[in-house]
């Protein structure tokens, strides 16, 4: 039971690790099934792979498994085999079920978080220069539009910011507008939430066609304004 | 009348034995036909034909299928002959006449699969002009001068393979062996030549430039020298010696699985360490090919950028990171099952770094699998409050994925060294000196590439990109060409304490050989989807758009089942040549078979392994 031992434990101790320690680590959420699923494969493949180096590490790993299976020499673990053979089946058949059968659950979320802009806004730079007056501008301009979503710290955590699902970006993380050029942002803001792609689909997104109610120009301040106060720099090639 | 119904009559009575084969021959017939359904339709309408079709599969089915036959074929063929000739240089030069066995080998492969290459290749220049005439109209007048190129290029590397491979045995002594070394050198200029024209052809498409006016030379040069041409030049000489390798090794694995005398397993278990050493060699400098590859296109154009590794595209880099982290754990793996059955004794000694590289992969692994954007169901969402888990989604992003990818190519690089090293004694007086410095090298690499991600999200993302991502591949290239030389010279003087024992590997070897073909494979299919769909609704990007009915996007799962039909129909192609090429040495083994015969008598496939640890 050593070399079989071990790795259960480990395959154990890593779910309970996943599971139940790391979403109450501070500034941490639970992790959906898809990444657990992910981790615990990778576990069993890496115990798979380190029991197979040599032929005795194999030997113990699969024989007791082997010889449970094939009812060699296990006594009074017959009715314990039988009930495994029977059952696994069935618990495959119902776990197979239980992902095809129609349910009112809606379906896992695959959205593309960062659809591809039109052409036409792929070339633009900012027409605006980078003075402190157009940053403290821009800066007035999103206290004005973005912060109730947005929050006053660029963080995301706005008053309104409770009500959406999902919540409004936080530009404070270095994985949002500190990937992005500017002129993603403008074609962002500009068009809001109805003008995403048929690849940004389903369409999840409250943001206002700011192109409605704020000129072009305006756009532009409230970029550098967002930048300036986010603490991240656009994405450029130069 | 009456006599015509008379004769229909006797006619069918005549063929009433054999109505099954007429009925058979009819729908194939029919089935044959099927292409001219569409041609009539477009013979219908006015003006010059754009598209023709062909149903059930549809044209652009078949063009995908046929292509990426063709090219998964023609990487075979291209990266084969570097080291089958690298092989005959170290035999000529070294002396070691098995060199020159293997590299014959090799060779035998290649001229099998070359006439294959060129065959789909025909076929899928027939489809082209008939499925696609506008397209292929466009691109015959922008790159008419290349396409000459391409057959005087085909006719000289024909030549130059059909005298490689049949002069062998002939020029085996003195100058004429000079001559033949010279002779494969050629084969690869020119296979190199045959790479890198048509992939002008399909990165115009992908990134075409801007074309003045001037002669036909003059206009299909510039459009030859657009932004993604050399570096897909480069990743694909590159993804071409990692493939034949894999598949060289791979071919070996089963040749090991089911050989049947002790002879047979010494070389192909050897063949097998080859194989997977090329395909590991290749392995590590291909991402930074691929990196190099993904910055000029975002550089092209961000809305393609975006398309490939932010956008719709973006799933595939995921499965792509499953596929490369299968093949990394698999090669590995490979090493240290050498390492554990190779060299008797070795096992307890390495046991211990073979178990701390292998978590440090997996979590180099864990890192580079998890997607920016989770799965998840609503609730799961709400939860995290987001797509972004708040935690783990920075390991989401390019920072996170070039570090561990650099760090698992150190691991990688660091198996291959330790099993280099197993069951030699330094005796040099400055070993341990040497031992220090290859160790102070490893680490404080290790811990400045891991210190440039994490800074990496603090920096603009041009800081990053320029100059972060550089230095981490400068850092690994400088562990390599530092630790390579060190090893070298010290094993120069080591004493060895046990000897390499070759054909006592496991079947799991053979057959993990076999799964890191397969990864190598799928992983093409993949990626050569997801450059070519990149363009989206265009034939060339900006220039000519798609107007076929099949200009969208097909959804995932679709292109997944056409992406593992690939693979599994080249496998299965593969392995048609290969047994078609070995028929001969199976008749003329199966005279003198009884010389070194397993106690068995079983090949290892079927438990006649000679190891009873196995």
């Amino acid at each position: 039971m050593g070399a079989l031992g071990k790795p259960i434990i480990l395959m154990v101790a890593m779910y309970v690790f996943l599971k139940f320690v790391l979403p109450y680590i501070p500034g941490s959420a639970p992790l959906p099934s898809s990444l657990i699923v992910l981790y615990l494969l990778l576990t069993a493949a890496g115990i798979v792979i380190f029991q197979t180096l040599s032929g005795e590490s194999k030997d113990a790993f699969w024989g007791p498994m082997q010889r449970f299976l094939t009812g060699e020499n296990i006594g009074g673990m017959q009715a314990i085999r039988y009930a495994v053979l029977i059952l696994f089946p069935l618990l495959v058949g119902w776990q197979t079920y239980g992902s095809t059968a129609a349910s009112d659950v809606p379906p896992s979320e695959s959205r593309t978080i960062h659809p591809a802009p039109p052409g036409e806004y792929t070339g633009l730079s900012n027409p605006v220069q980078k003075t402190p007056e157009n940053i403290m501008q821009g800066k007035g301009f999103y206290a004005a539009f973005c912060s109730p979503c947005h929050g006053a710290n660029f963080d995301g955590k706005g008053p309104a910011a409770r009500g959406f699902n999902p919540p409004p970006a936080n530009f404070a993380d270095p994985t949002t507008i500190a990937m992005l050029q500017e002129s993603y942002l403008f074609w962002r803001i500009k068009k809001g939430g109805v003008g995403l792609p048929i690849e940004g689909a389903p369409w999840k997104s409250a943001m206002p066609r700011w192109e409605a109610e704020l000129p072009d120009e305006w756009i532009w301040k409230i970029i550098l304004g967002e930048y300036d106060g986010a603490h991240q720099s656009p994405r450029t090639w130069e | 009348m009456q006599q015509g119904v008379g004769t229909i009559e006797r006619a069918l009575r005549a063929v009433g034995g054999h109505g099954g084969w007429l009925a058979g021959l009819l729908l194939i017939a029919g089935w044959l036909a099927l292409p001219s359904i569409g041609l009539a339709a477009e013979g219908a309408t006015t003006g010059p034909t754009e598209y023709r079709d062909i149903p059930y599969i549809g044209s652009r089915n078949l063009i995908w299928i046929v292509a990426q036959l063709h090219l998964l074929l023609a990487g075979f063929v291209l990266g084969v002959p570097i080291f089958a000739w690298l092989c005959e240089v170290v035999a000529w030069r070294g002396g070691e006449k098995r060199y020159d066995k293997l590299a014959k080998e090799f060779t035998k492969l290649l001229t099998s699969a070359y006439s294959t290459t060129a065959l789909f290749g025909g076929i899928l220049l027939f489809l082209l002009v008939a499925f696609y005439p506008k397209l292929m109209n466009y691109l015959t007048d922008i790159f008419f001068p290349s396409f000459l190129l391409y057959c005087l290029l085909f006719l000289l590397e024909t030549a130059t393979l059909y005298l490689y491979w049949y002069g062998w045995d002939a020029m085996q002594e003195g100058n004429k062996k000079t001559l033949h070394i010279f002779l494969g050198f050629l084969l690869n200029f020119f296979a190199l030549f045959i790479m890198i024209v048509p992939n002008a052809w399909a990165t115009f498409q992908s990134s075409p430039v801007v074309i003045s006016d001037g002669t036909a030379i003059e206009r299909a040069w510039a459009a030859t020298w657009n932004p993604t041409w050399w570096p897909i030049n480069i990743h694909r000489l590159i993804a071409n010696v990692v493939l034949g390798g894999y598949i060289c090794g791979a071919y070996a694995g089963i040749r090991y699985l089911s050989s049947r005398n002790t002879e047979e397993r010494e070389h192909y278990d050897w063949m097998g360490y080859v194989g997977n050493f090329i395909g590991v060699f290749g392995l590590l400098a291909l991402p930074f090919a691929g990196y190099w590859l993904m910055r000029e296109i975002y550089q092209y154009n961000q809305q393609m950028g975006i398309t490939l590794m932010g956008g719709f595209l973006s799933w595939l880099f995921i499965i792509q990171a499953m596929l490369i982290g299968v093949l990394f754990l698999g090669s590995n793996y490979y090493f240290w099952l050498g390492i554990t059955y190779r060299i008797p004794g070795s096992e307890s000694k390495y046991r211990k770094p073979m178990l701390w590289m292998l978590v440090s992969l997996l979590l180099c692994l864990a890192v580079w699998m998890t997607p920016h954007s989770l799965v998840a169901s609503i609730e799961e969402a709400q939860k995290m409050g987001g797509a972004h888990h708040p935690l783990l989604g920075v390991l989401g992003v390019m920072s996170a994925k070039m570090t561990v990818s650099n760090l698992m190519i150190l691991i990688t690089f660091m198996s291959f060294v330790m099993y280099w090293r197993a069951g030699k004694q330094d005796t040099a007086g400055w070993a341990t000196f040497g031992k220090a410095v290859m160790g102070s090298v490893l680490v404080l690499a290790s811990i400045a590439v891991i210190v440039l991600g994490v800074w990496g999200y603090f920096v603009p993302a041009i800081v990053r990109i320029n100059y972060f991502s550089t230095s981490q591949v400068l850092i690994v290239i400088f562990v390599i060409l530092t630790i390579t030389p060190l090893t070298a010279l010290l094993l120069k003087s080591a004493k060895t304490t046990t000897e390499m024992v070759w054909g006592s590997m496991p079947p799991r070897a053979g057959y993990a050989l076999v799964l890191n073909a397969v990864m190598v494979i799928l992983l093409m299919t993949l990626m050569g989807y997801a450059r070519s769909s990149s363009r989206v609704h265009w034939h060339v990007y900006g220039v000519m758009r798609d107007s076929s009915p099949y200009a969208y996007s097909p959804a995932l799962g679709s292109a997944s089942l056409i992406m593992a039909f690939c693979t599994f129909s080249f496998c299965m192609i593969v392995a048609f040549i290969f047994w078609v090429a070995t028929m001969g040495d199976k008749a003329k083994a199966g005279h003198g078979a009884a010389k070194g015969e397993l106690p068995h008598g079983i090949p290892a496939m079927a438990g006649g392994s000679p190891d009873e640890r196995r």
